[in-house]
């Protein structure tokens, strides 16, 4: 396929249809409406299965259904929207079901505002719903990534039984970019060993479920799902590490104010400042090891983020008090300028950073 | 002189013992759904959807394939799965807080958008498995865990009335309420179950039977006091009878058939 000119919202859409995704339950909330409307249009020519619910609670029980059944499922929202589906990201989790759900953030808390923001980073990352879960989550920073991270987030559902969730900031939602369509091969998962696909004629009957009353059987269900994270952290882990030899300071950044920050990188070079980027493109699995990799020239990490603080929590676990980490960020719906972010490591370098 | 078998367990039902308490309407009901879905040959294609509440178990015994879903949003994940197959048959079985009070959004927009889905809904007019508290369904007066002076209209309203409420919603097709307080009602109920599932098997959208159901452990009362109970306090309140049928309002929400 050629590439074509396409908005960030309906190229990961188109890229969902050509993943095989055979069934959307949505509901609708800004700055994501162009998820659902295109869908809406495009699972109907594809004779696929299109549903706007009545709340996106209802959605991401519809999706809890069809992904029990077996189907290839996904749903969108944004960050508040997201907030009602966790109960029902708890109940796939716990049940072991596969889905993609994409989140398109903008600002908050409450109602907040429907300018980009990256105020959902604990919301994705750090669960919302009960219990102890993950779900791998995606952020690119591109249209052509957020494609590419679409056929990966179906495949490593599938393998993996899990849900999976996409972050993507409200202005890569927004814009246009030049994209391709190249989906991978599908992941082969014979699903007929747990789907309730009403096919209890043809093998023993299934149950999808995630109660077990049984302290010990509750535990040992937690211990199964939790070495599939631990096979998750191992294979699964993306990021983009371009730190150069000499670096005094990283940049740690991800979606889209990774490119302000790889611009502020090069405004620091022409003053003679080596900078560096660690960008998470899971943020989970944390891209851990990168951090204990970086040469002992680096002073600082400074985490730019379009919130108060929250991705910086895991930079500091990694770093574990090797070098100091600082965060910059703008919020409710502000976006920092290259410049401002590269006088910020100005700043910090200044101050000092890391003591020699 | 040969044995013959008049009576056997239904095959529609798993080996497991059901874990409810004694004079339960849950176990009579169970047994419905099951021989109704052998009676109508669909059982190998049947997918259960069990609540949260006291049935929140019915997927160990309905023997076919079952999903447990989260409190009340029992409609919406069947129409989920009943889109992901929609030859195969889906119903959701659930009570009253789960329903009535926590899944009315999603039980009235299964009925709005017509889903091709069968609810089995279980009206005892309290919250079973927490321990007996007040449900939407719970009658004036009536003393619960969470009422215990008797509900009252000036804090709590008036029950609520679901297959009246959903008769209303244009694209809901069959709606029935019977009870399982003595035999012929038992039978009228089986015959309401039937109807239900013949519904989504025609492909003619949403159906619903409600069952007043005796929970003589939750309000407290002997069995047979409880099935006295449907009888005299619950039934002058929510009237037995068709409420839609093929897609029509009947007499008793106010229509002409």
């Amino acid at each position: 396929m050629a590439k074509v000119l396409m908005k960030g919202n309906e190229a990961l859409s188109e890229a969902a249809i050509k993943a095989g995704c055979t069934a959307f339950f949505g509901y609708p909330i800004t700055p994501q409406n162009e998820i659902p409307e295109y869908l809406s249009e495009r699972m109907e020519q594809e004779g696929l299965v299109f549903v706007q619910a009545e709340s996106e609670v209802a959605a991401i029980n519809m999706v809890y259904g069809a992904s029990a059944a077996g189907a290839r499922v996904m749903t969108s929202s944004s960050s508040p929207g997201i907030a009602l589906k966790q109960e029902g990201i708890s109940y796939l989790a716990g049940a072991r079901l596969p889905c993609f759900i994409c989140s398109v953030t903008r600002a908050g808390p409450g109602l907040g505002g429907i300018l980009p923001a990256q105020a959902d980073y604990f919301q994705a990352v750090k669960g919302g719903g009960n219990g102890d879960y993950y779900t791998p989550v995606y952020a690119p920073n591109s249209v052509q990534e957020a494609t590419d991270l679409v056929f990966r987030a179906f495949n490593v559902a599938d393998e993996y039984r899990t849900p999976v969730q996409m972050i993507v900031d409200g202005m890569l939602g927004q814009m246009m970019e030049p994209v391709e369509l190249n989906p991978p091969p599908r992941v082969k998962v014979d699903k007929e060993l747990y789907a309730t696909s009403g096919n209890s004629d043809k093998r023993k009957r299934n149950i999808v479920n995630s109660l077990n009353l049984s302290g010990l059987g509750l535990e040992q269900m937690n211990h199964e799902r939790f070495r599939d994270y631990e096979k998750i952290k191992e294979k699964e882990t993306l990021s983009e590490y371009d730190v150069p030899k000499d670096a005094e300071i990283v940049f740690c950044a991800y979606g889209v104010p990774s490119r302000i920050a790889k611009n502020a990188i090069s405004l620091l070079k022409k003053e003679g400042i080596s900078a560096g980027l660690i960008r998470p493109i899971t943020l989970w699995p944390f891209p851990e090891k990168d951090f204990l990799k970086l040469p002992k020239t680096v002073k600082a990490v400074l985490v730019t983020e379009l919130s108060m603080g929250q991705m910086i929590e895991d930079v500091r676990l990694a770093l574990n008090g090797s070098i100091p980490a600082y965060h910059y960020g703008r919020v409710g719906g502000v976006v920092f300028e290259p410049d401002e972010i590269a006088e910020e490591a100005k700043r910090i370098l200044k101050k000092g950073g890391k003591k020699k | 002189m040969a044995t013959k078998v008049i009576y056997d367990k239904s095959k529609g039902l798993d080996e497991k013992p059901f874990h409810y308490c004694p004079g339960c309407g849950h176990g009579i009901v169970h047994k419905l759904i099951a021989e109704v879905l052998v009676e109508l040959g669909v059982l190998d294609k049947t997918i259960s959807v069990s609540p949260v509440g006291c049935s929140v178990l019915a997927y160990d015994y309905f023997n076919c394939d079952g999903v447990q879903a989260a409190h009340g949003r029992a409609p919406a994940v069947a129409i989920g799965l009943k889109k992901a197959c929609p030859d195969k048959i889906v119903f959701s079985y659930q009570g009253d807080g789960d329903l009535a009070s926590i899944g009315t959004a999603e039980t009235v927009h299964a009925a709005h958008r017509g889903d091709n889905t069968t609810i089995i809904f279980i009206n005892n007019a309290i919250y079973g498995m927490t321990g007996g508290q007040m449900a939407p369904t719970t009658l004036i007066g009536q003393k619960t865990s969470t009422s215990p002076f008797g509900r009252s209209k000036k804090n709590c309203g008036l029950p609520i009335k679901v297959v009246e409420m959903l008769a209303q919603v244009p694209s809901s097709h069959y709606l029935e309420r019977t009870s399982v307080h003595d035999f012929a009602n038992i039978r009228k109920t089986k015959a309401a179950i039937k109807k239900a599932f013949q519904t989504q098997i025609d492909g003619k959208g949403f159906s619903m039977v409600e069952i007043l159901s005796p929970c003589p452990v939750g309000w407290g009362i002997a069995p047979i006091k409880a099935m006295d109970f449907v009888k005299e306090q619950m039934m002058p309140y929510y009237p037995l009878g068709v409420y839609k049928d093929n897609g029509e309002l009947t007499k008793l929400s106010g229509g002409e058939k």
